[in-house]
């Protein structure tokens, strides 16, 4: 029982040592005092940090991405809210294909609907708009808010949508007073998820304005192709902070195990 | 695969999920049909439409200077049937099949110990996976091959220990590629299987255990059997997801293990040869629906 034990903390550890070594050169990176990174690391700093935001291109392309991930969420989110309700709601035919329709983005490799979406605005003349960027996106990730959403409704009782009925409920007060409350964390999660996803992606943004539409990942790779600076480092550790705090504050209110899919 | 009765797994696993219940009638009139117009028209205008667009470009041709003109002809396909970009297409099943049977080979026993902790050990794990999918595929990249370099890398710390002589550079190499790939794709898998994971009723494992099964046989004989759909929708999201990944061939890999995506946005973006490059986008997609589909019947087979 013991070996037994021994063995999986041995497991468990050597998991979250190979998760954890990129977080470590991240700021590794981000604190060296040098701009070349040398094993052992010499000097401490918090230079780089300081010269994130006193670099106007660093931040132009901070606020290009936060604009983009933002608009995105929203737009993801409120195309899979109907779509999510609409299914769960009534008994229709074509439910399956609709739904199916909503998932096949997440499901075909990336690069496949990326060129989809490279031909599409090149066709309609809007290549290399930061609004193509966010539409792309906001349908690239609506598969997330979609089953979130869904299994958010399948948590509602439906004896309560019943009894509000039976009081004389119509449709939307139904939805106000029942549906939206106990979908609301399902909403947020989803919200978060798609904005922690754009904003780090890269292969869509980059098919659809690389080259007008600078976000902060290709911004990243432009560096290390063409001059390489420990800013991106910076950039990399305040992504996962934010992203830590976002999905910490959903653990504290006990909701996330359930949110991913524990009963 | 979606008739089961099997705890559907959620989240991002969305091959394997069914639309919910729909419980009561169906909608009548224009009004009660009105709030799924909206999303049923943005999919139709930005996915189908789009998805149409590149079909239709993959016959046309390509006229010099990055221009084409409508036609319908195979030259784009016929294209592709040359050794380059079949090798290329091979390479690209076999890497992105490794790594996904690795990673998933990694992430169950992972999920299936996780999926037994304490919730207080559970939400920490699960909020530090979820901190990781944050980051980007290009810093992924980079600190991978900080870590395989000569000059700052894992293996400075070996000389170090000394157990070893001198640093190496171990990237950017073969299984410098594949690893990267499975640390890209491991948060998702682990996302994926938790919810199966979670709702296996624990009587399962414990008769296996009374009846004297070592741990390890139990999880090979009891739990991976009865999580099949969910390893193999796992195993499928995992393949298609590397299938697509553009940047780490590029920065873990050398130019021989380009996988079709690079050449993909290659020929789109830099030789400016649309056409060529929604054929291969195609010739992708129906070779990776195909291996879905074999998957899914000798998996159903399986079963039987």
């Amino acid at each position: 029982m013991r070996g037994e034990v021994l063995l999986k903390r041995l497991f468990m550890g050597l998991v979250a040592a190979f998760l954890a070594a990129p977080l470590v050169v991240v700021a590794g990176v981000s604190l060296n005092e040098k701009r070349r990174l040398l094993f052992p690391p010499e000097g401490l700093s918090l230079n780089w940090y300081a010269a994130l935001f006193a670099d106007e291109k660093w931040v132009a392309a901070l606020r290009n991405s936060g604009t983009i991930a933002v608009l995105a969420a929203l737009l993801s989110v409120s195309i899979a809210l109907p779509l999510a309700w609409f299914l769960w709601r009534y008994r229709v035919r074509y439910a399956r294909a609709l739904f199916a329709l909503g998932v096949a983005p997440f499901i075909l490799p990336p690069v496949i609907t990326a060129l989809g979406f490279l031909v599409f605005w090149t066709s309609v003349g809007l290549y290399g708009a930061m609004g193509a960027t966010i539409v792309s996106h906001g349908i690239f990730f609506m598969t997330l808010p979609l089953v979130n959403i869904s299994l958010g409704l399948e948590s509602i009782e439906r004896e309560t949508v019943e009894a509000a009925r039976t009081l004389g409920a119509d449709e939307r007060a139904v939805f106000r007073t029942v549906v939206l409350p106990g979908i609301l964390p399902y909403l947020v999660s989803s919200f978060a998820f798609v904005f922690v996803l754009s904003i780090n992606e890269y292969i869509v943004s980059y098919m659809v304005s690389g080259f007008t539409v600078e976000t902060i990942p290709i911004k990243i790779f432009n560096s290390l192709r063409y001059g390489y600076t420990p800013i991106m480092a910076v950039v990399a550790v305040l992504f996962v902070a934010v992203s830590f705090t976002v999905f910490g504050l959903m653990a504290r209110n006990g909701r996330l195990l359930r949110i991913l899919g524990r009963h | 695969m979606t008739t089961t009765r099997e705890p559907q797994p959620t989240m991002t696993s969305a091959a394997a999920v069914l639309p919910p219940d729909a419980a009561g009638d169906g909608p009548r009139g224009l009004r009660q049909h009105l709030p799924v117009l909206y999303p049923a028209a943005m999919l139709l205008v930005f996915f189908v439409v789009p998805f149409g667009i590149m079909l239709a470009f993959s016959f046309f041709h390509r006229v010099q200077g990055g221009f084409y003109e409508p036609a319908f002809e195979l030259d784009n396909y016929a294209r592709f049937l040359t050794p380059l970009f079949v090798s290329a297409l091979g390479f690209s099943i076999l890497l992105c099949g490794l790594a996904a049977t690795v990673c998933v080979a990694l992430a169950l026993p992972f999920t299936w110990l996780l999926g037994r902790s304490s919730v207080r050990v559970q939400t920490a794990w699960l909020v530090f996976i979820l901190s990781v999918l944050s980051l980007s595929e290009v810093i992924v990249g980079f600190s991978w091959s900080v870590l395989l370099s000569r000059s700052a890398g894992v293996s400075n710390l070996l000389v170090a220990l000394g157990l070893a002589a001198e640093p190496a550079a171990w990237s950017p190499s073969f299984p410098a590629l594949l690893m990267g790939l499975c640390y890209v794709s491991l948060p998702y898998a682990v996302l994926v299987l938790y919810p199966s994971v979670v709702r296996l009723p624990s009587e399962i494992t414990e008769a296996a255990r009374t009846l004297g099964a070592s741990p390890v046989r139990t999880f090979l004989t009891v739990v991976v059997p009865s999580l099949r759909r969910a390893v193999v929708a796992t195993l499928i999201l995992v393949f298609v997801f590397t299938l697509g990944s553009y940047l780490l061939p590029q920065l873990l890999g050398q130019p021989q293990h380009w996988t079709l995506s690079v050449l993909i946005t290659d020929q789109a973006v830099y030789q400016s040869n649309v056409p060529f490059a929604a054929a291969i986008a195609v010739f992708l997609m129906l070779v990776s629906l195909g291996l879905i589909g074999i998957t899914l019947l000798l998996s159903e087979r399986g079963r039987a």
